[in-house]
């Protein structure tokens, strides 16, 4: 299942992500949506490092990296900054960072950044895991997935929660834009990117990206992972306006895959697979996506 | 023009007529009355910044980052638990070369909580790449803050105006607001030489490995050993266009020929130049040094304007727990291999608002005439405090005065 590579000008070749790494794919979508008029605040994290190491850089737009917790924080100051230095038409202003960033250690700032109504894009690449220290458990790991601080051993089944919902999170804030995209369907990341970028205000768009050495799967499989994580209703896709569902990707019939399928194409899950308990933790995650299948209406044809 | 002014109103008027494109900073006392003038100035049209509220310290030092590397004149403030939460951010801010200014309202940090006014928090913030001014009166923190901005912008390193919670912050004082045109006239427009645009894409903040890492410290080192001269510049192109005296990093009072002496930071300076008058009067040679820029630590200065003296007292508020006051050992330090070296003992005095009388100062200065040992002690403890704390000593006497280098007892070779 072969995705077209996006050329790309403005996040050069040359970076040192892994093979087959989807945050790295996910990033050079965004950014050729966005284009070359654009300020981007990055958080600490795999993006961050193998795109930057001094004195060379990947990037060919404005870019700043401060720290771990605070690419919402940088963002507002840039954002602010142009409309006080009277620049706002130079640049739209991009904040990114990664699923602990957003989520974990970052969340007071994501919270400041959206409640000020910022005009802002804030993209969250949801590896699901902390990626660059290691692969440790996030508040978006999903359950019962392995991580190297909530394990899979005698007395643990790995991680014991379920994803932070995010975006539910975003809007309740008043984001004018939240949507979940996924590496998987490259064009739907640039459509709604450009859409983001649009509209005026704070947007949201968090986008599910496989990390391979994390989830313990095969460099060719980033693609076909992220679909089947879509496919399975686990990460439901779509696009939220002033609060308002206004789209979602269907699962096509022959295209839907059950939990159990999915969670065999990755290493992080095979302590369920084997267990004799195993059935019963997989009913329970199935159950999370058949909520979501129902919740967003995930089947059927789109009117 | 002259106004009888609360120290922190008068400070928001000087900063806003420093014409900052953004302020963003998060409540914490003795720091509030600052950002809330700032509020007024701002709704009233007379501060014509971006003005941020931020949902915290950490993301407020973090929005004045992106800001000031967007090209924006960017200012915040903080005390105590603020700067502390601030950390992370001011090693960033200073490592990225921005040169933001902040107004540290000097604080006790906490456990204990404590509201009240010491030094701890920005002695202990001494590393993070910062230069550190305090100021003694409300007038000087005033005339500080414009000369902040300029040497910030002439160097690219941040400066942070200290001054003492409360006894300035909230206090009422004469002091000469500047005009706008004799800010302007101090002050020019702020023009970064690079800053986040896409006509210039520029990469800030990237990882640099143990190839590059120590190099780009190193630069840091050196930036802030070459501040010293635009400092002194500045400070004096400050006292010609007004007149008023300002004193560099280091200024010293009745120092000639004075025998013991004094050294201190931020608003006990006045006390002390009060007590020091009156043993003057009474025929003690005594006199002041009083620092006012902490980093870059001017070394060479203070070994100049110290080596004559028999003994040196330093006063602070602020302790480096099981060792000193924190500025006594740096001054220690200008003392390696020194041909005549006073004898250097620390005074611990007002953590966490313990009132400063003239008589402790006279105590400590009579005790320099009477002891040469270099000693580091606690001025003013309070038994029956001491006595109610869970972690009671069993002898703490030692601990209120101790000798720090005891001489050789006779016949130790
Ligand atoms: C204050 C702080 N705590 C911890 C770290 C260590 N750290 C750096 S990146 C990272 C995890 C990043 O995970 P995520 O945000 O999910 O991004 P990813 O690497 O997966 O893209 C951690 C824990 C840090 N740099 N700063």
């Amino acid at each position: 299942m072969a995705v077209e590579e996006v050329e790309s000008r403005l996040l050069a070749y040359g970076h040192t992500a892994c093979a087959g790494c989807g945050e790295a794919l996910a990033a050079r979508t965004v950014i050729e949506a966005a284009g070359p008029d654009v300020i981007i605040a990055n958080a600490t994290g795999c993006l961050e490092v193998f795109t930057t190491r001094f004195p060379r850089s990947a990037w060919r737009v404005p870019w700043i990296h401060s720290l771990f917790e605070n690419a919402a924080s940088v963002a507002s100051g840039i954002e602010v900054a142009l409309k006080a230095l009277e620049r706002s038409d130079e640049a739209k202003v991009i904040a990114q960072a990664g699923d602990g960033g957003t989520a974990d250690i970052g969340m007071g700032a994501f919270s400041g950044m959206l409640e000020r109504g910022h005009d802002i894009l804030y993209v969250c690449y949801d590896t699901e895991v902390y990626s660059n220290t290691g692969f440790q458990r996030s508040g978006l790991t999903p359950l019962y997935a392995h991580t190297t601080t909530s394990p899979a051993g005698e007395l643990t089944w790995g991680n014991a929660t379920r994803k932070k919902d995010l975006p539910s999170i975003a809007v309740d804030h008043g984001a004018v834009y939240v949507a979940t995209a996924s590496v998987g369907y490259p064009q739907d990341i640039t459509r709604k990117v450009k859409k983001a970028l649009s509209l005026s205000g704070p947007k949201y768009i968090q986008i599910h990206c496989p990390c391979v050495p994390g989830w313990g799967i095969e460099s060719h499989m980033t693609i076909r992972v992220a679909r089947a994580a879509v496919n399975s209703g686990l990460i439901p896709l779509f696009e939220i306006v002033e609060g308002n569902i206004i789209g979602v990707r269907k699962i096509k019939e022959d295209e839907r895959v059950s939990v159990e399928e999915y969670m065999k194409l990755q290493k992080r899950f095979s302590h369920v697979l084997k267990s004799p308990r195993g059935k019963d933790l997989i009913r329970q995650v199935q159950s999370i996506a058949n909520l979501n299948i129902e919740k967003f209406g995930l089947l059927g044809i789109n009117e | 023009m002259k106004a009888i002014m609360e120290g922190s109103q008068a400070v928001a008027q000087v900063v806003s007529l420093c014409k900052p494109n953004v302020v963003c900073a998060y409540p914490i006392t003795p720091q509030t009355h600052i950002v809330e003038r700032l509020a007024i100035l701002h709704s009233e049209g007379k501060l014509k910044a971006g003005f941020v509220l931020a949902e915290s310290e950490h993301s407020a030092a973090s929005i004045v980052l992106g800001a000031s590397a967007t090209g924006a004149r960017s200012y915040t403030a903080t005390s105590s638990q603020g700067l502390l939460l601030m950390t992370e951010v001011m090693f960033n801010i200073a490592g990225m070369r921005l040169p933001v200014v902040m107004t540290v309202a000097n604080r006790a940090v906490s456990a204990p909580i404590n509201i009240w006014n010491d030094q701890q928090d920005s002695m202990s913030l001494r590393d993070c790449g910062w230069i550190q001014m305090y100021a003694e009166d409300v007038q000087e923190a005033c005339d500080m803050h414009i000369q902040a901005f300029r040497i910030a912008e002439e160097l690219n390193i941040p400066v942070m105006v200290c001054m003492d919670g409360f006894v300035l912050t909230h206090s009422m004082e004469v002091v000469d607001i500047p005009s706008q045109d004799e800010v302007d006239e101090i002050l020019p427009p702020f023009a970064p030489s690079y800053f986040l645009t896409p006509k210039d894409p520029v990469t800030l903040g990237s990882m640099a490995g143990p190839d590059a890492y120590m190099e780009i410290r190193m630069l840091l080192h050196k930036a802030m050993k070459d501040a010293p001269r635009v400092i002194q510049d500045v400070s004096d192109e400050f006292e010609e266009k007004t007149g008023r005296h300002q004193g560099g990093l280091l200024d010293p009072y009745e120092l000639e020929d004075a025998e013991i002496v004094l050294v201190s930071m931020g608003s006990l300076l006045g006390t002390m130049k009060d007590v020091v008058d009156q043993l003057r009067d009474e025929g003690y040679p005594i006199g002041i040094l009083k620092v006012r820029t902490t980093r870059p630590f001017p070394r060479e200065k203070f070994h100049d304007l110290l080596c004559n003296a028999r003994a040196v007292a330093v006063l602070e508020k602020d302790i480096s727990l099981g060792l000193e006051g924190i500025l006594c050992s740096e001054i220690r330090s200008a003392f390696c291999r020194a041909a005549k070296t006073p004898n250097i003992s620390s005074f611990i005095v007002g953590l966490g608002g313990r009132d400063v009388r003239e008589d402790d100062i006279r105590n400590i200065a009579i005790s320099m005439f009477e002891n040469d040992s270099c000693r580091v002690e606690f001025v003013g403890i309070n038994k029956e405090a001491l006595a109610a704390a869970h972690w009671r000593a069993e002898d703490y006497t030692e601990c209120i005065s101790t000798d720090v280098c005891p001489k050789p007892e006779k016949g130790d070779s």
